[in-house]
């Protein structure tokens, strides 16, 4: 391995591979099929202070090069978390990040104020995004000020790394970057899934429960990737991108849009060991260009 | 995750193809339970983006080949439908829970399927018979031809059958067969269509017979890791894909 280090704030990261919130379970659905301890990091299920059931089936719809969901944040609750699940994944090698929601800025900090006791959890990432949560969620990121508020009350009972993953559904994303950067955040985290919605032409209902749902998957890179860029030049915390990455080349294009690391989502769904596979091409590519740290491809575009 | 190469393609009829596969570097199959399911890596179909969840039809052991039948419908189980003999595709195998199979040979289990719903009977039943039991399935379509692979039934148990044009077995749907009318099963299992199912699962909870239904809920993952297969059940919202896809309809939410 060439040097695949880098770090996200405090966070020391083996290699800038990651896997995406909701996309990858709490790692043990994946042991099976590949090594865990060769990412950078894994971001478990969204979690919340109290347990949610969820949206109503149907939840999913296939697109285009993607598929759009409505999960709605089903989880069984922080506290459960904590007693059940915690305990099986955090001797996992590598870095095990919390991603919380809530409805709302009472539920972020208590959810976060318990899992800042848990020694190996190292960071927490503030789902201020999520498109299928009726209360909250979306509502957090989609406005400066509240995406500030909330990150500023779980700043003030959260010391380690903290990560706030901001939605594309906004008309400037880096104005809501800048405003959780003020308040303290440690790096940001985009983008998380785009509103859509598909249609039964045979029934002429909505294909999800909810109507509308999170489009992600492939089709959605090439807007992420332009989010990740004006992000990157609009703040000095480090981004982590994600977005639509299905292959060690589209990683590559988001470390040089600016990404500090990335994650992979929905394509851990088609192939579960693309995450692996992403870490060895990534280090290939530095050593076919004579690249001697990730750290200097972050960012790298050359725009003439 | 596995590559296989398939060694042959059959088409049943107009839509539905029997597609044996075998492991591409001669891996040994592993134990399969009736029931569970595989996700196959649909390639080179542009609108075709998530693995497609198709269940087991058939083991045969000895020849290490592994059964789907496959209905085309879609575009992923059309290019499904054109593989040819030395194609190699990638699967995750095996997913979920089956169908239960207790040890007592004196059982009476009936077997209800519909349309490509069939396709889990068959090695449930070849699974029954080897254990003593003699199976008796009983098997629903549209049309004649939309019944195949019935010699295979044949094999493990008496077969009934239903057609809703009349062209082939008693007219009608599967829950309204004559052979229902002795209620002298001590289990049914059953995959198809979901008002079928219930139908079926109806007459097991007023006959006071156990029941196990093999749900097919739209998957992302197949895994239980993107949550949107999910049923409601007692316990509330759970995975199909790794709870499931069998359940007994003791636990599920239906009006029934």
């Amino acid at each position: 391995m060439g040097n695949l280090k880098i770090n996200i704030s405090n966070l020391q990261l083996k290699n800038p591979v990651m896997t995406a919130s909701g996309t990858f379970g709490y790692g043990t659905e994946f042991c099976d099929y590949m090594d865990l301890s060769k990412l950078g990091g894994i971001f478990v299920k969204g979690t919340t202070l109290h347990p949610r059931q969820g949206n109503d089936y149907p939840r999913m719809a296939e697109t285009p090069s993607g598929m759009l969901n409505a999960v709605g944040l089903q989880n069984k609750g922080v506290d459960y978390f904590i007693s059940n699940i915690y305990p099986n994944i955090k001797d996992f090698d590598t870095n095990m990040i919390v991603n919380v929601s809530g409805s709302t800025i009472e539920d972020y900090v208590e959810c976060a104020a318990r899992l800042a006791d848990l020694d190996k959890i190292p960071g927490i990432e503030l789902n201020i995004s999520c498109p299928n949560v009726k209360e909250g969620g979306m509502a957090f990121g989609t406005s400066a000020c509240s995406a500030g508020d909330v990150t500023k009350a779980v700043r003030k009972v959260f010391g380690k790394t903290l990560i706030v993953k901001l939605s594309p559904n906004v008309t400037d994303i880096t104005e809501i970057a800048k405003a959780v950067e003020a308040e303290g955040a440690d790096a940001v985290s985009l983008i998380n899934t785009l509103l859509g919605m598909a249609i039964d032409i045979r029934n002429q209902k909505p294909v999800l429960s909810t109507v509308t749902g999170g489009l992600s998957g492939p089709c959605v890179k090439p807007i992420a990737l332009r989010m990740v860029w004006q992000t990157y030049n609009a703040v000095k915390i480090p981004v982590i991108g994600m977005g639509g990455i299905s292959s060690w080349e589209d990683a590559i294009e988001f470390i040089l849009a600016g990404s500090s690391a990335i994650q992979i989502g929905t394509y851990n769904f088609i192939d579960p060991t693309i995450s692996e596979k992403v870490v060895d091409g990534i280090d290939n590519y530095l050593k076919e260009n004579k690249i001697d740290s990730i750290k200097d491809l972050v960012g790298a575009l050359k725009i003439d | 995750m596995l590559d296989f190469t398939v060694k042959e393609n059959i088409q049943l009829n107009q839509t539905y193809f029997l597609i044996k596969l075998t492991p591409k570097n001669g891996e040994i199959l592993t134990d399969m339970e009736p029931g569970q399911f595989v996700e196959v890596l649909v390639e080179n179909s542009p609108r075709t983006f998530l693995r497609r969840p198709i269940s087991v039809n058939f083991v045969e052991k000895d020849k290490n080949l592994l059964w789907l039948l496959v209905q085309a419908i879609g575009d992923g189980t059309r290019k499904m439908s054109q593989y040819v003999e030395g194609d190699v595709v990638n699967l995750l195998v095996p997913l979920g829970k089956g169908f239960t199979i207790s040890g007592d040979a004196g059982k009476k289990s009936l077997l209800v399927g519909g349309g490509v719903g069939t396709a889990p009977l068959l090695y449930l039943g070849y699974l029954l018979k080897r254990q003593g039991q003699a199976p008796i399935f009983l098997l629903g379509a549209r049309s004649k031809s939309d019944l195949t692979l019935l010699n295979e039934f044949e094999k493990y148990g008496e077969v009934f059958c239903t057609t809703e044009d009349g062209s082939f077995g008693e007219k009608g749907y599967v829950t309204n067969h004559s052979r229902l009318n002795r209620k002298d099963f001590s289990m049914i299992y059953t995959c198809g269509p979901k008002p079928m199912m219930q139908a079926v699962a109806k007459y097991a909870k007023q006959n006071k017979i156990a029941c196990e239904v093999s749900l097919e809920n739209m998957m992302g993952c197949g895994i239980g890791t993107c949550l949107c297969c999910v049923e409601k059940t007692s316990d509330g919202h759970i995975c199909v894909c790794t709870e499931g896809p069998v359940f007994n309809i003791e636990k599920l939410t239906w009006a029934i």
